[in-house]
C-alpha cells in the first residue's frame, strides 16, 4: 500500500513524532510505500537539527534524518508554518534576511500543496497528532 | 454531460477530502492552521467538505472580538470559502446544541447534521483530517 505521514505535533512535548517514526519503520518492513511525510502545526520543530537532548535521550530529528537516507524518504516541512515557528532552509534564510538557518539533513521545505498531493496520491493518509 | 474543455481541467483524480474542525479558534493555532489547509487545499479542485463539531463550532461564531487577546480574528474568512467553491460545510447537531448556539449565531450557512448523519458522511471520504 501507498502511504503518507501527517505529524501534527511537536517532539519531545507529544509522543506524536515518536510514534510516526515507529509506524513508518513497521510500515516500509512489512514492505510498504511511503509517499510523503508532511510536518505541519508544531511538528515542524521534528525538523531543526539545533535541538541537543539529553544524552540519555533520543534524538528524534536525527531518528528521521537515518530513516529518511536508509529509505529515500520525502521529509517535507511545511513552509507556513515553519516560517512562524523559525524553521529555516539557507534558501529561506537569504530571503528573510536572518543571519542562519537550522533545517536538518533529509528535511526540505515546501507548500501545503505537498499535503494535499499526499492525500491524493496515497492509498492512506495517516495522521499522528491529537 | 461535461464539456470537453472541462474534461481538460481535471489532471489526476479528484478525492473526497473532509476537514474537521474540533477545537475553538483561539487558544492553540489549530483552527487557523486549518483555515491555511483548507484555502491552499481549494486550488487543487478537490471534493471538499468542512464539519464543525465539539468546540469548533465556536469557529464560525458571529461576532467574534479578539481585540482584549492581541489575536487576529479570522472568522471573516470563512465568508470567503464560498468563493474557492467549498460550500459543503456541516455541524454537528450535539455539538450546536449543547453551547446553546443554533444556525443563526453563525457566520456561513451550514447544514445541521446529527451524529450518525455524520458518521455516514465520514464514511463516504477518502482523506479526513481532523485539526
Amino acid at each position: 500500500m501507498k502511504l503518507s505521514i501527517l505529524v501534527n505535533e511537536g517532539p519531545y512535548q507529544h509522543q506524536s513524532a515518536d510514534t510516526a517514526i515507529q509506524f513508518t519503520k513497521a510500515a516500509l518492513e512489512k514492505g510498504h510505500e511511503i509517499f510523503r511525510v508532511f510536518f505541519y502545526h508544531d511538528g515542524v520543530n521534528n525538523g531543526t537539527r539545533f535541538a541537543v537532548p539529553p544524552q540519555d535521550d533520543r534524538n528524534i530529528t536525527e531518528q528521521w534524518t537515518e530513516l529518511a537516507r536508509e529509505n529515500d524518504l520525502d521529509l517535507v516541512i511545511c513552509i507556513a508554518a515553519a516560517q512562524r515557528r523559525g524553521i529555516l532552509d539557507e534558501n529561506e534564510a537569504k530571503r528573510q534576511g536572518k543571519d542562519g538557518n537550522n533545517i536538518a539533513d533529509g528535511f526540505r521545505i515546501s507548500g501545503l500543496g505537498q499535503l494535499i498531493e499526499a492525500g491524493i496520491q496515497s492509498d492512506r493518509l495517516v495522521i499522528f497528532g491529537d | 454531460m461535461a464539456e470537453p474543455w472541462e474534461d481538460d481541467e481535471l489532471d489526476g483524480p479528484v478525492r473526497k477530502f473532509m476537514y474537521v474542525n474540533r477545537r475553538a479558534p483561539y487558544g492553540t493555532i489549530y483552527a487557523l492552521e486549518s483555515l491555511e489547509v483548507v484555502l491552499i487545499a481549494a486550488a487543487f479542485e478537490q471534493d471538499v467538505t468542512l464539519v464543525f463539531m465539539d468546540d469548533g463550532v465556536y469557529q464560525i461564531k458571529k461576532e467574534q472580538n479578539t481585540d482584549a487577546i492581541g489575536v487576529k480574528n479570522f472568522s471573516p474568512t470563512y465568508r470567503a470559502l464560498e468563493g474557492y467553491d467549498v460550500e459543503k460545510l456541516y455541524v454537528e447537531k450535539e455539538s450546536l446544541e449543547s453551547r446553546g448556539l443554533t444556525t443563526d449565531d453563525l457566520v456561513v450557512p451550514v447544514q445541521v447534521v446529527n451524529k450518525d448523519q455524520l458518521a455516514e458522511l465520514m464514511e463516504e471520504q477518502e482523506v479526513i483530517l481532523s485539526f
